[in-house]
C-alpha cells in the first residue's frame, strides 16, 4: 500500500466521523484505535484516496492534514547531470575534506567524460567570493552558493531542505560529502529525502561502464567500495536505476590537489525558500584539547601496554624530539589515561602520517582500520603474535619499557 | 510521553571474515550481540521513563532470533517491544531500512509520530549511521545526531550537546525529535532479576509487511537503491621486517634509528 496523500492524527482525531461525508471517494472509514481499544478513529485507504484535501476543511480538531508526496530518482535516469562535491565550511573556512573531494571528483569527472561538470555546493550566510573562489581553484567549474541567514550556523534540517531543492533543481548525476559529523548527518537525511542510495565512508571511487544487471543496458555508474565489518570486509556498492548517486567519505582518505588559480568556474547565487531551523543553537564549545592528530606528519602512538597514564611522559619525550604529535588506542582512552581527541581507530580518527610509531598496541581491527594507510609503520610490542605486526613495515618483538627509553637516549644524543 | 528506541542485533564484528575461496560472509560461529551503541539510546530512554513515567517502546527489524534483544531491553525496563520481521524486508539497504522502521513506527502509534525515536550513533555492522536520520526524513521531525547529554522537562523542552568534528554544540528544541545518541551520554544499568522473568513472560510483537502497511515496492532488495555488487578481503598489508628484540634492546633501537634516518627524521 502506498503512503496517503492525507494524514491523519490519532491523537488529535475524536471519531466524530463528520469526514467520512466530506469524502466523495469512500476513502475513509472508522476503526478501533490500536493504542485505546475502546476509541474509534478515521482511517484512509490509500489506494482509494484521490488527494482531493476535501476532508481536511471537514475536520472540526484539524486532525488530517495533506501529505507532500514527492517520487524522483528513478524516472529518467539520463536527465541526471554533472559531478557535485558538498563545500562543507565552518565560520568562512571551508573544510579540507571539501577540497580532498574535489581533487577525487576530477578524476571522476574525466572518467565520466561527455561533457560532465564538477560541482560545488556552498551553503552559509555572509559567503565570500574568496571561498567560491578557492573551491573553483581546487577544480569546480560551478559553484552553487545559498547564501541566507538560517544558514549562519549549521543546524541539520535546515542544510536537508537547501541541498536537496538544489537536487531537485539543477539534478546531479553525484553528489559527494565528507564523512564528518556535519556530512554523515544531514547528508544521510538528504539522500532519504530524494529517495536515493547512500554509500557511508567510501574509501575508493571510481567512474566506469558497467552494465545493469536489471536493465541489462551499458551505464556509466559510480563504484564506492567501503570497508563493513569494523573493515574486515571491503564492499563495492553501486546505484545503478537512482539518482544521483550518493556517497561520503572521510576526511584523509583522498589527498588533496594543487590550487589552480587559471581554472575558471561560474558562481551561481541560488535563492531558495528555506524552512527554519527547527533547533536553536545556544551555543558551542570547542575541544579544549585541541589536538589535531589526523593533521599531524608523524604519530607516536601508545596503547594498553604502557600500563599507567605516567608512563606516557616518554611519549610525549619521543614524541618532541621527532617533531611528532602523540596518538593513543581506545584502550587508552577507556582506561582513563588520555582524552578521545587522541584516539586513532574506528571509533576514533582515521590517520595516514608519514611515520606512525606504535608502542604497546596490539593492533585489534578497529585499529588498524584508523592507520593501516600511513606511509610508513614501526610496532613495538612484547607479544610476537601481536596483529599489529602483520601491518607493520618494521616490527620489534621486545618490551618498550627498555626499548622507549633507550630510543630517547639515543635521540638526544644525536641531537647533541 | 511515548519514547521509541530503536535496536540492533549485530554479529560481534571483530569476529566476521570473509571465506577467500567463495568471497561471501563466514557468519557460522559469530556471536550475535545488541548493537553497543543502542543501549545508551536505552538507557536516555529509560531515564525519561524514571523521570517522566515516558512510556519506552524497543523496535527492532530483524530475524526471529532479534527478539531477544527487545527482550533483553524490556528487562531493563522498556514498556513493550516490536519485532520488525519478514522475508519481504530482506536486502534492505539503509533506504528500504529507513522506510520499514518508520512504517512499524507509525503502526506503533496508530499512525502518529511518538515524542521522540531514539537510535544509538551507528551499528557496528554496517557502520552507515544513515537509518536514523532516514527514520527522521519519513516521520518527518527534526533530526538532531551524535548527542552526548540529553536534558529534557515534562512539556519536552531539551536541551542537548551535539559533538561536532572539534566541538560540541549545546541545541534548544521542542519535541517531536529523532536523536542518535553517543555512548558518553550515560552509562547503561544492569536488567533486574524479577526485571528477567517479567521480559520472558511479556509479548513481543511482530510486525510484518502487512502489518506495517508497507508498499511492497519500497521494501527489501526491490526498495534498496544501493546493490552490493562484490565483497572482498581488504588489501592486507604484509607485514615487513619483525626483529626479536627481546634480549637485546640495543638491536631495536638501531634498527628504529636506521629508517628514522632514512626518512629524514632523525
Amino acid at each position: 500500500m502506498a503512503d496517503a496523500p492525507i494524514f491523519i492524527d490519532p491523537k488529535k482525531c475524536i471519531g466524530c466521523g463528520k469526514c467520512l461525508k466530506g469524502c466523495g471517494f469512500d476513502a475513509l472509514s472508522m476503526v478501533a484505535s490500536d493504542a485505546n481499544r475502546a476509541k474509534r478513529i478515521a482511517q484512509v485507504d490509500p489506494a482509494a484516496c484521490k488527494a482531493c484535501y476535501a476532508c481536511v476543511g471537514t475536520c472540526p480538531v484539524k486532525a488530517i492534514t495533506e501529505v507532500k508526496i514527492e517520487v524522483f530518482g528513478t524516472k529518467d535516469l539520463d536527465s541526471y547531470r554533472n559531478i557535485w562535491v558538498f563545500a562543507e565550511q565552518n565560520h568562512g573556512k571551508i573544510a579540507d575534506v571539501a577540497f580532498e573531494l574535489l581533487a577525487k571528483a576530477k578524476t571522476l569527472q574525466k572518467q565520466r567524460g561527455d561533457g560532465c561538470k564538477l560541482a560545488a555546493v556552498l551553503l552559509g550566510h555572509n559567503l565570500t567570493d574568496e571561498m567560491c573562489q578557492s573551491l573553483i581553484a581546487g577544480g569546480a567549474d560551478i559553484v552553487y552558493k545559498v547564501d541566507d541567514p538560517n544558514l549562519d550556523n549549521y543546524e541539520a534540517n535546515v542544510y536537508v531542505d537547501a541541498c536537496s531543492q538544489l537536487i531537485v533543481k539543477h539534478k546531479p548525476e553525484v553528489i559527494l560529502a565528507g564523512a564528518t559529523a556535519v556530512g554523515r548527518a544531514f547528508f544521510a537525511r538528504v539522500a532519504v529525502k530524494v529517495r536515493t542510495g547512500l554509500t557511508a565512508d567510501c574509501t575508493q571511487l571510481k567512474v566506469e561502464s558497467t552494465k545493469n544487471k536489471d536493465t541489462g543496458v551499458m551505464q556509466m555508474l559510480l563504484h564506492q567500495t567501503r570497508p563493513a565489518f569494523g573493515g574486515n570486509i571491503m564492499a563495492t556498492i553501486m546505484t545503478p536505476n537512482h539518482r544521483p548517486q550518493m556517497a561520503t567519505v572521510r576526511p584523509r582518505v583522498f589527498k588533496r590537489g594543487t590550487p589552480d588559480p587559471k581554472h575558471s568556474g561560474e558562481v551561481i547565487a541560488e535563492v531558495l525558500k528555506l524552512i527554519a531551523p527547527q533547533t536553536r543553537l545556544v551555543s558551542s564549545v570547542r575541544n579544549a584539547d585541541d589536538v589535531d592528530i589526523a593533521g599531524a606528519e608523524i604519530l607516536v602512538s601508545g596503547g594498553r601496554g604502557l600500563k599507567k597514564a605516567e608512563n606516557f611522559e616518554m611519549l610525549f619525550k619521543l614524541a618532541k624530539l621527532i617533531g611528532a604529535e602523540v596518538a593513543v588506542s581506545r584502550a587508552v582512552v577507556d582506561a582513563g589515561w588520555c582524552t578521545a581527541s587522541r584516539q586513532v581507530g574506528q571509533t576514533g580518527k582515521t590517520v595516514c602520517p608519514k611515520l606512525y610509531l606504535a608502542f604497546g598496541i596490539s593492533g585489534a581491527i578497529q585499529h588498524l582500520e584508523g592507520m593501516r594507510a600511513s606511509d610508513t609503520i614501526i610496532a613495538v610490542n612484547s607479544d610476537p603474535n601481536a596483529p599489529i605486526f602483520g601491518v607493520a613495515d618494521l616490527g620489534i618483538v621486545g618490551d618498550l619499557f627498555e626499548i622507549l627509553p633507550a630510543l630517547v637516549a639515543a635521540l638526544e644524543q644525536q641531537k647533541q | 510521553m511515548h519514547v521509541v528506541v530503536c535496536v540492533k542485533q549485530v554479529p560481534d564484528a571483530t569476529n566476521v571474515r570473509i571465506n577467500p575461496e567463495t568471497n561471501t560472509l563466514m557468519r557460522e560461529g559469530v556471536e550475535s550481540i545488541v548493537n553497543p551503541f543502542d543501549e545508551y539510546a536505552l538507557e536516555e530512554a529509560l531515564r525519561l521513563k524514571d523521570q517522566f513515567g515516558a512510556r519506552v517502546s524497543v523496535v527492532s527489524m530483524g530475524p526471529p532470533q532479534a527478539t531477544v534483544v527487545l527482550r533483553e531491553a524490556m528487562a531493563r525496563g522498556a514498556d513493550d517491544g516490536v519485532l520488525v520481521s519478514g522475508r519481504a524486508f530482506g536486502g534492505a539497504d539503509t533506504l528500504a531500512t529507513s522506510y520499514t522502521i518508520s512504517q512499524a513506527i507509525k503502526k506503533l502509534c496508530d499512525g502518529g509520530k511518538p515524542d521522540l525515536v531514539l537510535f544509538g550513533k551507528q551499528a557496528i555492522d554496517g557502520d552507515t549511521a544513515q537509518v536514523g536520520p532516514g527514520v527522521s526524513e519519513f516521520l518527518d521531525v527534526p533530526l538532531i545526531t551524535y548527542v552526548r547529554s540529553l536534558k529534557m522537562d515534562a512539556e519536552g523542552n531539551f536541551e542537548v550537546e551535539s559533538i561536532m568534528d572539534d566541538g560540541a554544540n549545546v541545541i534548544q528544541g521542542k519535541l517531536p525529535a529523532v536523536m542518535t545518541v553517543l555512548k558518553e551520554a550515560s552509562v547503561p544499568r544492569f536488567a533486574s532479576l524479577s526485571g528477567w522473568m517479567a521480559a520472558k513472560r511479556a509479548q513481543v510483537a511482530v510486525y510484518d509487511e502487512k502489518t506495517v502497511n508497507a508498499d511492497p515496492d519500497k521494501i527489501g532488495l526491490k526498495g534498496s537503491p544501493t546493490k552490493v555488487v562484490t565483497i572482498f578481503p581488504p588489501p592486507t598489508k604484509t607485514g615487513g621486517k619483525k626483529i626479536d628484540c627481546r634480549s637485546d634492546k640495543q638491536v631495536a633501537v638501531d634498527a628504529i634509528m636506521k629508517l628514522l634516518k632514512e626518512k629524514g627524521i632523525a
